[in-house]
């Protein structure tokens, strides 16, 4: 090669380096470490997950937490645990009575599907279990109301243990449908921001008259 | 359909780009394919131009009839398909809303405000709503016509929700289903000038039972007279709307089979109403009597129980 006869790489001009790839260290999903790890970290680590979830709902803003990271776990725990707290109602035997066990989990689960369709056919950008999970992790403010319901029932079943159980539903009536709304109303197109709101406005209404009449036999 | 707009979408930025490179070649042919998937391209995707949805919401009566064809041609097991029959805005349900509560004499609900864009968000929502609002209307009134009486233990009457759903969409969707195949079956005989599709139908019928929303909350109050009163206004008003819709699709059939049609449409439509009143809320007594009537019944019913267990 004729060109390259003189070109010669004088020797002052050290070429050395090191050729490493940084590590990416990604949010803890390698297979690895977590085979590996107690099942304490892993059940902590979900359950740390949750409880950040359930921080968000408590103080509504942009969360990404709640909607990339969604899990369904929180959702079926407060979905659980407001089932058994409707439960001992009165007349239970009868056809009067309140909701069974069955009816309020179909109802909250089927109802949150029913939304998240409605909201998907309405042109909405939001991913199924995305949305499911927000409304299910929404329902927390009427699980505490139930709690507090329950509360105020032990100590009397008269007009007053009536009015501060209507003030306690309805103000976390109104929280959750403000806390769902915030986050599920900006993946709308905004024609049909309303339409989008009001099942989910129905589906808290629902949820809060079961906790409302609820009565201890 | 994704891949579809996209195609036209590039073909706009690429003619564009043609035009600019080359004025006199090509100005032609592009101007007439823009304007057409400009219009298709807000029309299918509800990316909420402002402007577009105005034109189509002033001008819209050619240009939805224009689009109605090109609407619904996903295949039936796509998503898209099923989004066609959502693709309403929030002022077009409250319009269909109003429509059906402010009944214009003469003017056909579904040429007047569906216009070849029914939905089914509508009819699903009004019969939701419906269920629960009879459900806890009838609760709330039940405990307050008993409020005072010293046996009455309060029940939620959970199960009533469930009766409620079930009568009311069956009404809402059964009855259409028959009613679209009786009007299928007699234009097979007579050349009717107007006819529906099903899902008209079921519009008709589920913007209809808005009415009866406002009118179960006020059946709460215990008085018959209120509540006949309600009864008939409302089936007034939602039975017009039903009137004035299908009287247009069977007037140019056999006078009698016309007015047995219409007459089964209101009847059905009354005895729903009627039924929800008997079945959900209970009859309000008179407060004088009620106080009275135990104390008879007492020693009739010890007389009935030793003559019984004698037996």
């Amino acid at each position: 090669f004729p060109g390259l006869a003189d070109v010669s790489i004088s020797q002052d001009i050290p070429v050395e380096g090191e050729i490493t790839v940084p590590v990416e260290s990604h949010s803890p999903d390698e297979d690895y470490p977590t085979l590996d790890e107690p099942v304490k970290d892993t059940i902590m680590r979900d359950l740390k997950a949750v409880g950040k979830k359930f921080v968000h709902v408590m103080y509504p803003r942009k969360s990404s937490a709640l909607l990339r990271d969604w899990d369904l776990w929180g959702p079926l725990m407060l979905c659980v645990s407001l089932a058994l707290m409707l439960q001992g109602g009165s007349a239970d035997s009868r056809d009067d009575g309140g909701p069974q066990f069955a009816e309020v989990f179909v109802i909250i689960w089927f109802g949150a599907v029913v939304i998240t369709l409605n909201s998907k056919l309405l042109g909405g950008t939001i991913s199924f279990f995305q949305s499911l999970c927000v409304l299910g992790y929404c329902v927390m403010p009427l699980t505490v109301a139930m709690l507090v319901c329950r509360l105020v029932l032990l100590a009397g079943a008269g007009t007053i243990s009536f009015i501060i159980r209507l003030i306690v539903v309805g103000a976390m009536f109104t929280w959750s449908t403000l806390a769902s709304t915030a986050f599920l109303v900006d993946s709308q197109p905004p024609n049909r921001k309303a339409l989008v709101v009001y099942p989910i406005f129905l589906f808290y209404f629902v949820i809060s008259w079961m906790i409302l009449t609820f009565t201890p036999q | 359909m994704a891949t579809a707009d996209d195609l036209k979408f590039q073909e706009f930025d690429d003619a564009a780009n043609l035009l600019a490179a080359n004025p006199d070649a090509t100005t032609i042919s592009i101007d007439e394919p823009v304007e057409i998937p400009k219009n298709q391209h807000s029309r299918l995707q509800e990316t909420g131009r402002e402007e577009d949805d105005e034109l189509l919401g002033t001008d819209d009566s050619d240009k939805t009839e224009l689009l109605a064809g090109q609407k619904k041609s996903a295949p039936f097991w796509t998503f898209e398909y099923y989004q066609t029959f959502f693709d309403v805005d929030t002022y077009q349900v409250l319009d269909r809303i109003k429509g059906s509560v402010f009944p214009v004499p003469g003017k056909n609900f579904v040429r007047l405000y569906i216009r070849s864009n029914p939905d089914l968000y509508g009819p699903f929502w009004i019969c939701a709503t419906l269920v629960f609002t009879i459900a806890v209307s009838g609760n709330l009134s039940n405990f307050f016509i008993h409020l005072g009486k010293p046996t009455y233990h309060y029940v939620p009457e959970f199960r009533k929700v469930s009766i409620a759903a079930t009568t009311i969409y069956a009404y809402a969707w059964l009855v259409p289903l028959a009613l679209w195949g009786f009007l299928m079956w007699r234009n097979s005989k007579v050349m009717n000038i107007v006819s529906y599709s099903f899902l008209e139908i079921v519009c008709v019928y589920g913007y209809s039972l808005f009415i009866y929303i406002p009118t179960a909350i006020l059946w709460i109050i215990p008085q018959k007279v209120v509540r006949w009163v309600l009864m008939v206004f409302s089936l007034c008003l939602s039975g017009s709307v039903l009137v004035m819709t299908f009287w247009p699709a069977v007037r140019d059939d056999n006078r009698r089979i016309a007015v047995a049609t219409v007459a089964t449409i209101l009847l059905l439509h009354a005895l729903l109403a009627v039924g929800c009143l008997a079945y959900f809320f209970d009859a309000p007594e008179l407060d004088i009597s009620a106080p009275v009537i135990p104390a008879p019944i007492i020693p009739a019913h010890n007389g009935t129980t030793v003559i019984t267990k004698s037996h």
